[in-house]
């Protein structure tokens, strides 16, 4: 038997390999800083901000850049700086609430489809497929047909049409895995599948899905934009980076200021999370490489 | 073959199906009154009794369902509930709109991004490799809609160059296309970065395969085995990524046509969304994940025909 010591620091140095390893990749590292930039200026927002973001000044409505406003201010003279600090919350929100809960109940599924009965698999893929099939803002906007805007609908949506790419990933590994030595040692001690699900399978199967859930986060926030840009989201006068193009849009001949703030740091974060993301996939698992 | 076709054609049948299920169920399900939540508040009593009538609303709900079934079967997708038109007319004016605009942005995405794929894997890592890297995460990084206004507020607003609104004169030609191309530069864009990263990706692939070592052992010129070799089969995984990625192409025809109020099936379905006109809404929807199933279909057949090692995969 080995020396749980020693295996334990052979685990150590890979893993001090593989951060030495992802130091190394530039662009990773420079995605890391984008995403931090992201969470800080969310999560600081009040910090950060030079002035209320509801806080009108109409005598100084659609000016550009000053020293009192660094971003211009929008129709109703309101500072568009600030409120992009405060449509990354917005932004955070939907990421953080969407990307989580949609990993856990894709990992879930994920996992039945892989480790339950045929038939079950079977039903799951097709319900995956046709999910798929949907596209995502046709969806959206047949949902706000019915329901009404609201963000708590955005984040159904990012939900929903996200779980499928999580589910079939947790599904393949669990397929590749359940026929393996140590899961079978397990089942023939009598385990119960969903300790084996539990504890054997799960810690096996997340690190790719969380990979895939940091290069989901832009998709998700890029929907909520896109949605609230179509005023089908977030509610006035609440502040998104889709809300602020959605009104800079309508006043784009007077300032193009708005528009240009509001689709920045929309542009950054996906940049940030996309290299992010890749060098993650680089480093720890290559193989998921071919897969995209 | 046969059977790839049979298995690949029922999935479908069931795609558009459960659709149906979808949209019917989330009529149904929302509290209220069915006639007036898909009918707004606008609809006059008479249009709400001709509605019930015709949905047979007093009927049990899976009879519903079938009656709903079978008026989609037939080309039945309900009336306009101000105008009373047809929707399936409606929807025939509006999808040429939307399909001349998809397609031109994937003919100008494809002429660009596919040769810098192939360029950028013929010289992997040197400069001109890098560049298209960036540059690809680059536009796929830039949403469609962002692109959209952008593009106006560089091309239309700042430079003035060509024009914002509509889709151009009928008849004119020239001002048709004119009107064409900031939308579809808007929707193309992110498909450059996308086939040049994904063909990239598949040439390295293949120009790493025996056969390929061996046509270049046989002396061909490497202009001969890279285009006549490699590409075509490097080509394969970007047909089905269109067919994937169509979706996200409806998506982007979506926005592009809401921001340059351009006649298609997206902006119908946007301005029927904001005058609550659900008939019109629902016949739009499913025509439009018809219209994908159809593509996706179309994108997984070709590629079947071309390599027959993916028919045993499904």
């Amino acid at each position: 038997m080995i020396d749980p010591t020693l295996s334990g620091q052979i685990e150590f140095s890979e893993r001090r390999e593989k951060l030495t390893l992802f130091m190394q990749n530039k662009l990773g590292m420079f995605g890391l800083l984008l995403v931090l930039l992201f969470f800080a200026s969310a999560i600081f927002a009040p910090i950060f901000a030079t002035h209320d973001p509801f806080q009108m000044d109409i005598p100084n409505r659609m000016s550009g850049p000053t020293a009192a406003h660094w971003a211009g201010t929008d129709q109703l003279g309101r500072d568009t700086y600030s409120r992009v600090l405060y449509g990354g919350r917005v932004a955070l929100k939907v990421a953080a609430i969407g990307v989580s809960v949609s990993l856990s109940i894709g990992l879930i599924l994920g996992m039945l489809a892989g480790y339950g009965p045929r038939w079950l698999d079977n039903l799951l893929l097709l319900v995956f497929d046709t999910i798929r099939s949907f596209p995502t803002i046709v969806l959206a906007l047949a949902a706000v047909a019915l329901l009404g805007p609201s963000l708590n609908l955005v984040l159904a949506v990012v939900i929903v049409t996200t779980i499928p790419g999580y589910a079939r990933l947790a599904r393949t590994s669990t397929l590749a895995l359940k026929n393996t030595e140590f899961i079978l040692a397990e089942r023939s001690l009598g385990a119960s599948p969903v300790r084996i699900m539990l504890r054997h399978i799960m810690p096996n199967v997340i690190g790719p899905l969380l990979i895939l859930a940091a290069m989901d986060v832009p998709v998700v926030v890029t929907i909520e934009a896109g949605l609230s840009f179509l005023g089908l989201g977030v509610l006035p006068p609440t502040a998104s980076w889709g809300s602020i193009l959605n009104e800079g849009y309508l006043i784009i001949r007077d300032t193009p200021w708005p528009v240009i703030a509001g689709g920045i740091p929309l542009v950054l974060t996906t940049l940030g999370f996309t290299f992010l993301g890749e060098a993650l996939r680089d480093v720890f698992d290559p193989k998921l490489r071919k897969g995209h | 073959m046969w059977l790839y076709l049979g298995k690949r054609l029922m999935l479908s049948v069931v795609i558009v199906l459960m659709a149906i299920l979808v949209l019917f169920s989330m009529l149904h399900m929302i509290p209220g009154d069915p006639i007036s939540i898909a009918l707004g508040p606008r609809a006059t009593p008479e249009v709400q009794a001709a509605y019930a009538a015709k949905m047979h609303l007093d009927k049990p709900l899976f009879y519903q369902f079938l009656i709903f079934i079978g008026n989609v079967l037939q080309g039945d997708l309900g009336e306009d509930v101000f105008s009373g038109r047809a929707v399936t007319q409606t929807l025939a004016e509006q999808l040429p709109y939307t399909i001349v605009l998809a397609v031109s942005a994937l003919f100008w995405s494809a002429l660009i991004g596919i040769p810098l794929g192939c360029f950028s894997a013929i010289r992997p890592n040197t400069w001109i490799d890098r560049v298209t890297g960036i540059l690809s995460v680059g536009t796929i990084a830039v949403p469609s809609f962002l692109v959209s206004i952008w593009a106006i507020l560089v091309f239309s607003i700042t430079l003035r160059w060509l024009p914002v609104i509509g889709a151009g004169d009928e008849g004119d030609i020239v001002d048709q296309l004119r009107h064409l191309i900031l939308p579809a530069f808007a929707v193309g864009l992110g498909w450059v970065g996308y086939l040049a990263r994904m063909v990239r990706a598949s040439m390295l692939e293949v120009m790493s395969e025996n056969y390929i070592r061996s046509a270049r052992a046989f002396g061909l010129r490497s202009r001969t085995v890279i285009f006549r070799y490699a590409l075509k089969v490097a080509v394969l995984p970007t047909i089905t990524l269109i067919g994937i990625g169509f979706g996200g192409l409806l998506s982007g025809t979506v926005f592009a046509e809401i921001i340059f109020a351009r006649p298609g099936i997206g902006k119908v379905i946007y301005d029927m969304v904001l005058a609550r006109n659900f008939p019109v809404v629902q016949g739009a929807v499913l025509a439009t994940i018809a219209l994908y199933v159809i593509v996706t279909l179309i994108a997984d057949l070709v590629v079947s025909w071309l390599d027959p090692r993916v028919r045993d995969s499904l």
